[in-house]
């Protein structure tokens, strides 16, 4: 896949609520892009309106004005070439299927035929490191090993953009940075084009190539800024790398203004705070 | 929201309604079946000014009331007592599996035999359909007990009784409100039908007696009548669940049995 | 209540005991029944010795097919249609926000009627014959069955919902993989109520106008005061009941296993 070809726009994307004589502005103003082969993640105050942005682009919702566009066509239903991984990984599984069968679901409707179907599910589950789990129900695995499920789904579908919705927030920290380096590992691999969303800034800064920090609600974008780490990370390496600290800082600082909503609305792209060494 | 869902309803029922009417007076069906909305709801206003329908119900509710009363008692008592006395429990196990999905009806032909038509023989159909809801739900209620809290009561030494007060009986209580709902409904029945079956006196008594003489739009005005009195005690069974548990931390959901 | 003083660590003990246990007081109540009526005079509590002899000469084969077979044809056929109609029904019916509100009064009004005064409404049109006796069970059985498939239905998780959407499951693949399998437990916590109100009324539609099956057979003996004859059929029909949840519980383990393993890992969680 050639780097530098835009895979994803958003084009001022705003999303209002209406309900019960309550208007409720979700997201204001989003413009940004997202190449191919890029991984980035999208981090904001809680409340932020992330998720909603995520399931506009995902076409889950309908955006009360402005586009989304997967490779210049515009989003107006789920599109084929989009898989999603929800956070809460064991509502997004079918309790009733076995591991394989959810995996091979997505295919179904795919109308692959059933060898291809066999060699996708066995070469995503292969991927996540649960080849042998394929016979279990999801309800009998910890929640890492089914979130890992629920990438594998996506995994299979082989999509070109893989939206992941703060999919590591209800695991605990150790399964959190393995499913991490997991994430780094399969976007190297496959080339995919990930967009990641999270509340949580180490993780933010640890997995992206670049972070787009969101205002608070109704959400602007705030920032975006280049991770200038090296390509090779490691938990125990790049999280005391002093670039590492720097940048979550910096991000850190952002979102504590956006929390104030001491800045301007609309894009903003700033540089990212000028290297040390 | 809920103003909408209201008008919709209200707009369902009248169709419901209208379509009773419509439907005969089209000649869709012969009228001496269904009679039309208007002539039911007329052959019920007779039914309230008659002092026989009135004693009807009256029995009907007896019936109902007494047989309930008595297999809930019985239900409780039976359900804490299996659970507290030691091995009692599994010892009845499958005594209470196989008596269970006995059908109360079976019953009907002892019932006469035994009572005849008396208000006895209505009970016996009643408190036997009901007093296995009440029991299961007791059982699963006392299963539900945190064995914790139960071991904390034993260490601080509170003896059978007060372990049944404090610690049982709370924890119980969501399910044996399940249980006496679920057995209000299966009272009325089974109330019902020992009436129409056997002849006792109350509304199934006097449907049987307005289906022999034809009196086809009487029939469904007592239809109806059951109907709404189902309707009652359905809604005013869910409003005591609710009143009697709102303190309850956690209004549980209905065990399936 | 604990049980751990008393459970034997080796395996066969464990199932003598539980063979005690389960056996126990069911030989234990008939022993009692068998001694109290034996010498019993009272005709309507013949000695149930004689219940016993008579059970093989009242349900023959000849009465077997002539009305068990019947009335099981009758409860089956009856119990069908009201799954296929109420599941159908309440699929459709739970699916929409509107549908739902615009049906829900008249639903709960048709479901509070008690199903056995549908017996002489059903006669009015379909006589006494077996179509009579299906379309009273299938009108009774209906209720629970509907009304849980919309509960079970509309219950159906939103993050499931837009997970099979995001994947592009929609339509009959939705209804088939998703909707259905979600419902399913509530769907049959309707069926097992729809089952023990179909037998009552396969029993009752028999007394009231029928000439043959389980309920006709047994008021005839109670009415000819053929009393150890219409104790075996009391007895036949607690059996049937009986066999009846036995094998309801099997499918139902079997289709809900998931369901059963889900609540299992979840309570263990708690």
């Amino acid at each position: 896949m050639v780097k530098g070809r835009s895979m994803l726009d958003v084009r001022g994307l705003r999303k209002v609520y209406e309900g019960s004589g309550r208007r409720i502005e979700a997201v204001r103003d989003l413009t940004f892009t997202v190449e191919a082969g890029e991984l980035v993640c999208l981090v904001g105050p809680s409340g932020c309106g992330k998720t909603t942005l995520l399931k506009c682009m995902g076409g889950l919702l309908t955006p009360t004005s402005g586009d989304v566009l997967l490779e210049e066509r515009r989003v107006t239903g789920p599109p084929p070439g989009m898989a999603f991984v929800f956070q809460e990984y064991g509502r997004s599984l079918f309790p009733w299927m076995r591991v394989a069968e959810n995996v091979e679901l997505p295919l179904k409707q795919k109308d692959l035929p059933r060898q291809r179907r066999r060699e996708l599910v066995r070469d995503a589950l292969e991927a996540v490191g649960l080849a042998d789990a394929a016979g279990a129900y999801p309800w009998q695995l910890s929640g890492g090993m089914q979130q890992r499920v629920a990438i594998a789904r996506a995994l299979a579908y082989e999509p070109q953009v893989l939206l992941m919705d703060e999919p590591f927030a209800a695991v605990d920290a150790q399964t959190r940075a393995d499913l991490e380096d997991l994430v780094r590992r399969l976007w190297q691999e496959r080339s995919m084009t990930i967009l990641f969303v999270t509340h949580d800034i180490d993780e933010a800064v640890y997995l992206g190539e670049r972070v787009i920090v969101l205002s608070a609600s109704p959400t602007v974008v705030q920032e975006q800024l280049k991770v200038d780490l090296p390509a090779e990370r490691d938990q125990l390496h790049t999280r005391v790398a002093p670039r590492f600290a720097e940048l979550r800082t910096h991000v850190y600082q952002q979102i504590q203004a956006a929390k104030r909503g001491s800045l301007r609305d609309g894009l903003t792209k700033s540089d990212p705070p000028p290297a040390t060494r | 929201m809920k103003g909408l869902n209201a008008v919709l309803g209200a707009a369902g029922l009248a169709v419901f309604l209208a379509l009773g009417e419509a439907v005969p007076r089209l000649g869709l069906v012969k009228e001496q079946y269904f009679p039309p909305t208007s002539r039911i709801a007329s052959a019920l206003a007779d039914e309230l000014g008659d002092g026989a329908f009135w004693s009807a119900l009256g029995d009907t509710l007896t019936g109902w009331a007494l047989g309930l009363a008595i297999a809930v008692v019985a239900g409780v008592v039976a359900g804490v007592l299996l659970s507290v006395v030691p091995y009692l429990r599994e010892a009845t196990a499958s005594t209470i599996e196989f008596l269970r999905p006995i059908p109360s009806v079976a019953l009907i032909p002892l019932a006469v035999l035994l009572y005849g038509t008396e208000l006895r023989s209505v009970l016996l159909l009643v408190v036997y359909a009901s007093f296995w809801q009440v029991l299961i739900q007791t059982l699963y209620g006392v299963q539900d007990v945190d064995p914790v809290a139960e071991e904390t009561a034993r260490s601080y030494g509170l003896g059978t009784w007060a372990r049944v007060r404090h610690v049982l009986w709370p924890t119980a209580l969501p399910y044996v409100m399940t249980g006496v709902r679920l057995a209000a409904a299966v009272a009325l029945i089974l109330a019902i039908t020992a009436e129409l079956v056997i002849g006792a006196p109350g509304l199934g008594q006097q449907i049987a007696v307005a289906q022999t003489s034809q009196a086809v739009p009487e029939m469904y005005a007592l239809v109806v009548v059951t109907g709404l009195l189902g309707l009652l005690v359905n809604v005013g069974a869910r409003t005591v669940e609710r009143r009697a548990l709102a303190w309850h931390q956690s209004v549980r959901g209905e065990v399936a049995v | 209540m604990t049980q751990q003083s008393v459970t034997p660590r080796r395996g066969w003990e464990r199932l003598l005991v539980r063979a005690v246990f389960v056996l126990a007081l069911p030989a234990l109540l008939v022993a009692l029944w068998w001694l109290a009526s034996d010498g019993s005079t009272n005709v309507f509590w013949p000695p149930l010795r004689t219940i016993v002899k008579t059970f093989p000469d009242v349900w023959t084969r000849e009465r077997l097919r002539s009305d068990v077979w019947p009335s099981l044809w009758r409860l089956a056929c009856g119990y069908l249609l009201a799954a296929v109609v109420g599941i159908a029904l309440g699929t459709l019916i739970g699916s929409y926000r509107r549908v739902r509100a615009f049906c829900e009064p008249v639903l709960e009004f048709l479901r509070a009627v008690p199903p056995p005064v549908l017996v002489p409404v059903i006669m009015l049109f379909a006589g006494i014959g077996d179509s009579m006796k299906i379309v009273v069970i299938a009108s009774g059985c209906v209720w629970p069955v509907l009304l849980n498939t919309v509960e079970g239905v509309r219950a159906v998780d939103p993050v499931m919902t837009e997970t099979a959407r995001s994947y592009g499951i929609t339509g009959p693949a939705r209804l088939g993989y998703l909707v259905l399998p979600a419902a399913s437990p509530q769907i049959f916590a309707g069926l097992r109520q729809a089952l023990s109100i179909g037998i009552i009324l396969m029993v009752i539609s028999e007394m009231f106008a029928a000439s043959d099956g389980i309920g006709f057979t047994v008021v005839q003996f109670q009415r000819s005061f053929a009393i150890p004859d219409m104790w075996t059929g009391i007895l036949v029909l607690g059996l049937l009941g009986f066999v009846l949840s036995v094998v309801f519980q099997l499918v139902e383990r079997r289709v809900l296993g998931w369901y059963h393993g889900l609540r299992a890992s979840t309570r263990r969680s708690r």
